[in-house]
């Protein structure tokens, strides 16, 4: 059973170390990687469930009645875009912020902020 | 013909003018008024929906003519007609006064931009709101989120570069939950159609698999909403986004993630499982209760005014997860007249504020001191909005609290009365403190001399204004959607 | 008119009145041409409806039923009247009053001050003919909301702090007891209209029902019964108007007003007896008036001595209503009338005083009756009126009160008021003696005389008043007796 289920492993690994980067790491940067490696532990969730043993490529021939199932694929296609999306808006956020703090480190961030907040 | 697809209307007509809108980037004011006309059309057509539902039941319309449970399915009942008709609402009225203030604001090269995200979110909460289809729901969130993110980080001071990156992270960690859920749905239904799924997953109900689902999809949808403690990125992105921004996510962005937050517990889960199995109110009430009661001490400290009103957004998302954690027809009805009238409230408040910003400037308290005197129409909106927040007989407030309190009361949890008067107290001694800067101090000598707002900013807000009179006088209207909306969906289910 | 037509007018015209004053800001005597023809036409719009009521009408009106069973409606009934007589009768004579001083003083922001005067008049209208508990509350709360600007009028430090006080305490009582009190209500009785022999009959009994009676009694945060009195004396930094007509007249007596209402017409006298420990209540009340009383004893300032009076007379009402007999209900609501008119002449005579010499100290009144004959005499009458002396109107209602209390068989009661009443003597005769016939002291050489002519014309008339309804009660009493206790 446990080897039947590798994918679901595989899927909780790459999420955790996504999930853990993204809350540990203090550079934005490796922020977004982070975000980017728990958004595709999901997407391979997805291709993985569409998989089926023995089934052939989604296109009708002669010969087969057993496919994959296509659906998730075309999802993951759409949430693909969507973590393109998101992960470019992030960087480009990203530069923005250098351009405005001169870092892209959380704890200087940080430290700069508080600083206007008090000056206030 | 037309009439026949409105739902699609609804959101295909601001996606379409996004891209329109951004190619008018050299004449931002045609961007605007191409912006403002698409809100007031989707206004109309939200109406439209609103008087087909009211006669004939629920709308299905099939997407592409694939027949639902195959192809993507827009379902219009009375619970999103109600949301939809205010998203669509206060898009028209906030974008319609929005020009000056963006105008002073945004730098001009970027004025097309905010029109255009601003559409986009538009199309995406629309989106959201009107879908039927799971993946669906989650490909709108996230174009909503990816434009809100934008909108925020367009604000003046370098803060909103931070708290959009915040919000994004955050908001990406609570979509992707959401797609794990619906993943784990499919796997366990082979369906994304909500209805569909409903039918299916009655089947279900032991299923370990399920129980995971349900749970990713309410941690993910309470990042969304901004449920205690979950909501960190909220005041944040709502004090440093650009005024107008801070007014249309406050009134609508939360409203439609407690909309979904429903959709996915009484229509796709079912009541029986989320409240005799899982038990999700005894999840929402403390969380409820901490987050009425804790941000609206926290708003009590707040200097910046427009973070004062951020927290106290949190807390009312508090009093409509007490109304959906009563578990019974009243507070759901009190729940989701609490999203109508928030919306209002809020929208009026953060219109007042941006009148304010537009001529002072930072919303500190100590910067509006005796601004009454030159600003009296705007602080009179302000003053409304805020009365309306407390919860005086007469505005749109007293309704929903009126409801969630019988709701409380039918129960007999009585803490939950007190929790309810405590802090519409607080929220009188936080809306006082912005009363008395403004009226009864005198303004400072060194402090310039600011006129009243613009003409079309000062109309919008009281517009909301006496919307949150007239929804407080005559809720008769909205009353009998909501309540129609909490029967239907609890089905017969009885706690 | 219809009668119903009459009550829209008298809840419309200080309303409009108040229109006209803003319109009207820019030239003074215009203004207060608006102030006093609006106050005399709602005068006369109420002694007219006064005598409809007598003859047995009952107007109501219903504006807007916002939820099922949930509307602003409003409803004469005698006790309303009475109130809204109060009310109406001395808004012209403080009006005229009003002007003496504000200018007399030459106080900032006239205009704003008469406005809000006129929406707090609204108020204390919607207070009076208030058809349920909703409305009632709502209008509570706008004389609330109204009277603030009035208390901070000065707007300095100690205005804004006596203000916060004053809004603190009546707000956070109203909405922390009135309205929980208000939605338990409607909650076991499924309706909040006030009816004759109350609503509450075999729907609320036991302790349940004492609770109740003490939320509505300490929410009604404007009985100033103690603890929740304090707000009063922090209201005596406003102009002495304010502190005359809303402090002596509307604000507190729309406290009182509202306890007996809500007694008779909400909890109904007869079942509300029967609840345990109802008594408790009354020995609060009791309580209140002795205390409040000592307190009055030990101050100078002679507004804060009035205050602490006032605190200590209206729960002479509050002790009236909780004796639950009809007869002292008769009494409470005389006493309403009584003090209203008694106060109001002891507060025109504090302001008459500060404003020909600047003295606020009682130990500062040696010998001033010699400059000011008809303000001290006035005073006379009202502090008489307090000790409940003929020939003044506070002995009528005393009178009642007591047999209310001995037929009630409450000697504590009893007690209460003969202690009371020479604690009331204490804390006024002085006063008298020292103006009329002690010397002044020879360093105050500065020569004042009267206060201005409108000032010392409103002290006689209310003075006048006050005896008049020692000595010609019957109408007063025709009134009250219609009270369906």
């Amino acid at each position: 059973m446990g080897f039947s289920l590798f994918n679901y492993w595989v899927v909780i690994l790459l999420m955790m170390a996504g999930f853990y980067t993204v809350i540990a790491s203090g550079n934005l940067v490796k922020k977004i990687v982070g975000l980017n490696i728990f958004q595709t532990s999901v997407f391979i969730m997805y291709i993985s469930i569409g998989k089926v043993f023995g089934g052939s490529v989604p296109i009708l021939a002669a010969n087969t009645d057993l496919y994959s199932n296509p659906l998730p694929h075309v999802l993951i296609l759409t949430a693909i875009v969507v973590g393109v999306a998101t992960t470019s808006l992030a960087l480009s956020l990203a530069i923005r912020i250098r351009e405005a703090y001169g870092t892209v480190e959380e704890n200087d961030i940080l430290e700069i902020s508080r600083r206007e907040d008090d000056e206030e | 013909m037309t009439i026949g697809h409105l739902p699609a209307l609804q959101v295909v007509i601001p996606l379409l003018a996004a891209p329109v809108c951004f190619l008018l980037g050299r004449w931002p004011r045609l961007a605007w008024l191409l912006a403002s006309a698409v809100a007031w059309t989707t206004l109309v057509i939200a109406i439209g929906l609103w008087l087909q539902v009211r006669e004939g039941g629920t709308i299905s319309y099939a997407f592409g003519g694939w027949a639902p449970p195959w192809g993507i399915e827009y379902a219009v009942d009375r619970l999103n007609v109600l949301v939809l008709l205010i998203v669509s609402g206060i898009a028209a009225v906030i974008f319609s006064g929005s020009w000056e203030s963006v105008r002073q604001e945004i730098p001009e090269s970027r004025q097309a931009l905010l029109f255009t995200n601003l559409l986009l979110c538009l199309a995406g909460l629309l989106g959201i709101t009107i879908t039927g289809d799971a993946f669906n729901l989650f490909v709108l969130l996230e174009i909503s989120s990816l434009s809100t993110y934008a909108l925020i980080s367009l604000g003046r001071d370098r803060r909103a570069l931070t708290a959009s990156f915040q919000y994004l992270i955050m908001g990406t960690i609570g979509a992707t939950f959401i797609l794990i859920g619906v993943g784990i749905l499919y796997m366990l239904t082979g369906t994304l159609n909500m209805a569909d799924l409903a039918h299916r997953l009655g089947g279900l109900q032991g299923s370990r698999a399920m129980h995971t689902a349900y749970g990713f999809l309410v941690i993910g949808i309470g990042l969304k909403l901004a449920m205690f403690p979950l909501h960190l990125w909220l005041p944040n992105a709502y004090a440093y986004a650009p005024s107008v921004v801070s007014a249309f996510i406050a009134a609508t962005a939360t409203k439609v993630a407690v909309y979904v937050m429903v959709r996915y517990l009484y229509t796709v889960f079912g009541p029986e499982f989320a409240f005799s199995a899982m038990y999700v109110q005894w999840l929402f009430i403390p969380v409820g209760i901490i987050a009425v009661l804790f941000t609206s001490i926290v708003a009590l400290f707040q200097h910046d005014i427009k973070r004062m009103l951020a927290y106290s957004s949190v807390a009312q998302i508090g009093y409509m997860l007490v109304g959906i954690g009563l578990v019974n027809v009243t507070g759901l009805t009190g729940a989701l007249l609490h999203v109508f009238n928030h919306a209002l409230m809020k929208g009026a408040l953060f219109l007042a504020l941006a009148a304010i910003c537009f001529r002072i400037g930072n919303p500190r308290i100590e910067n509006i001191r005796g601004i009454a005197r030159q600003m009296p129409w705007t602080m009179a909106a302000f003053v409304g909005g805020g009365l309306s927040l407390i919860g005086v007989p007469l505005t749109a407030g007293f309704i929903s609290k009126w409801y969630l309190i019988l709701a409380a009361v039918e129960r007999g949890w009585w803490p939950v009365v007190a929790v309810v008067v405590i802090a519409s107290l607080i929220a009188v001694i936080y809306v006082w403190r912005v009363v008395e800067a403004a009226y009864l101090h005198p303004r400072p000598e060194d402090a310039e001399t600011v006129a009243e707002a613009p003409p079309a900013l000062l109309a919008v807000t009281w517009a909301l204004v006496l919307a949150n009179v007239w929804f407080g006088v005559n809720p008769g209207l909205v009353t009998s959607l909501a309540s129609g909306a909490a029967e239907a969906l609890f089905g017969g289910y009885l706690p | 008119m219809t009668t119903e037509a009459l009550l829209v007018t008298a809840l419309l015209l200080p309303l409009a009145g108040g229109l006209c004053i803003i319109l009207t800001g820019r030239q003074p005597n215009l203004r207060e041409a608006c102030t006093l023809v609006t106050s005399g036409l709602l005068c006369l719009a109420v002694i007219t409806m006064l005598f409809r009521v007598l003859d047995g009408a009952r107007p109501e009106y219903i504006l807007v039923e916002m939820l099922p069973g949930l509307a602003i409606h409003f409803e004469v009934e005698p006790l309303g009247m009475l109130f809204a007589t109060i009310a109406a009768v001395l808004w012209p004579i403080n009006s005229v009053y009003s002007i003496g001083y504000m200018r007399g003083n030459k106080e900032k922001n006239q205009t704003r001050f008469y406005f809000f005067f006129a929406v707090a008049i609204f108020g204390a209208m919607g207070v009076a003919f208030a058809g349920n508990l909703v409305t009632l509350f709502l209008c509570y709360e706008v004389l609330t909301l109204s009277t603030f600007p009035l208390v901070a009028h000065k707007g300095n430090d100690a205005a804004r702090d006596g203000g916060r006080v004053y809004l603190g305490i009546l707000l956070a009582t109203s909405i922390g007891l009135l309205l929980p009190a208000i939605v338990w209500t409607w909650n076991v009785a499924g309706t909040v209209t006030f009816t004759a022999g109350g609503i509450l009959a075999d729907r609320l009994a036991g302790p349940a029902l004492t609770v109740l009676a003490l939320m509505y009694l300490l929410g009604i945060g404007k009985a100033a019964v103690m603890p929740v009195h304090r707000w009063l004396p922090a209201a005596m930094v406003a102009p002495t108007p304010v502190s005359a007509l809303l402090h002596a007249v509307a604000v507190v007596k729309a406290g009182v007003f509202s306890v007996v209402k809500v007694t008779v017409y909400i909890l109904g006298i007869d079942h509300v007896a029967g609840a345990p420990g109802i008594h408790w209540l009354l020995w609060l009340a009791g309580f209140t008036v002795i205390v409040a009383s000592l307190v009055a004893l030990r101050q100078d300032n002679l507004k804060k001595r009035l205050a602490y009076s006032t605190v200590s007379q209206l729960s002479y009402v509050v002790l009236g209503t909780m004796l639950l007999a009809p007869i002292s209900i008769v009494g409470a609501a005389l006493h309403i009338l009584a003090h209203a008119f008694g106060k109001i002449t002891l507060f025109f005579a504090a302001g008459s005083i500060y404003t020909s010499s600047k003295k606020t100290e009682v130990s500062q009144l040696d010998g001033i009756a010699r400059r000011m004959p008809w303000t001290m005499t006035a005073f006379a009458i009202g502090a008489l009126s307090m000790i409940g002396v003929p020939p003044a109107a506070g002995f009528v209602s005393k009178w009642y009160l007591l047999t209310g209390a001995i037929e009630a068989e409450q000697l504590v009661a009893v007690g209460v008021i003969v202690v009371s009443t020479l604690l009331n003597a204490a804390y006024f005769v002085p006063i008298i003696y020292v103006a009329f016939f002690r010397r002044e002291s020879s360093e105050s050489m500065l020569t004042y005389g009267e206060a201005p002519w409108p000032v010392v014309a409103a002290v006689c008339a209310t003075a006048a008043i006050t005896v008049s309804l020692f000595l010609f009660p019957g109408l007063a009493l025709e009134l009250v007796h219609r009270i369906p206790t």
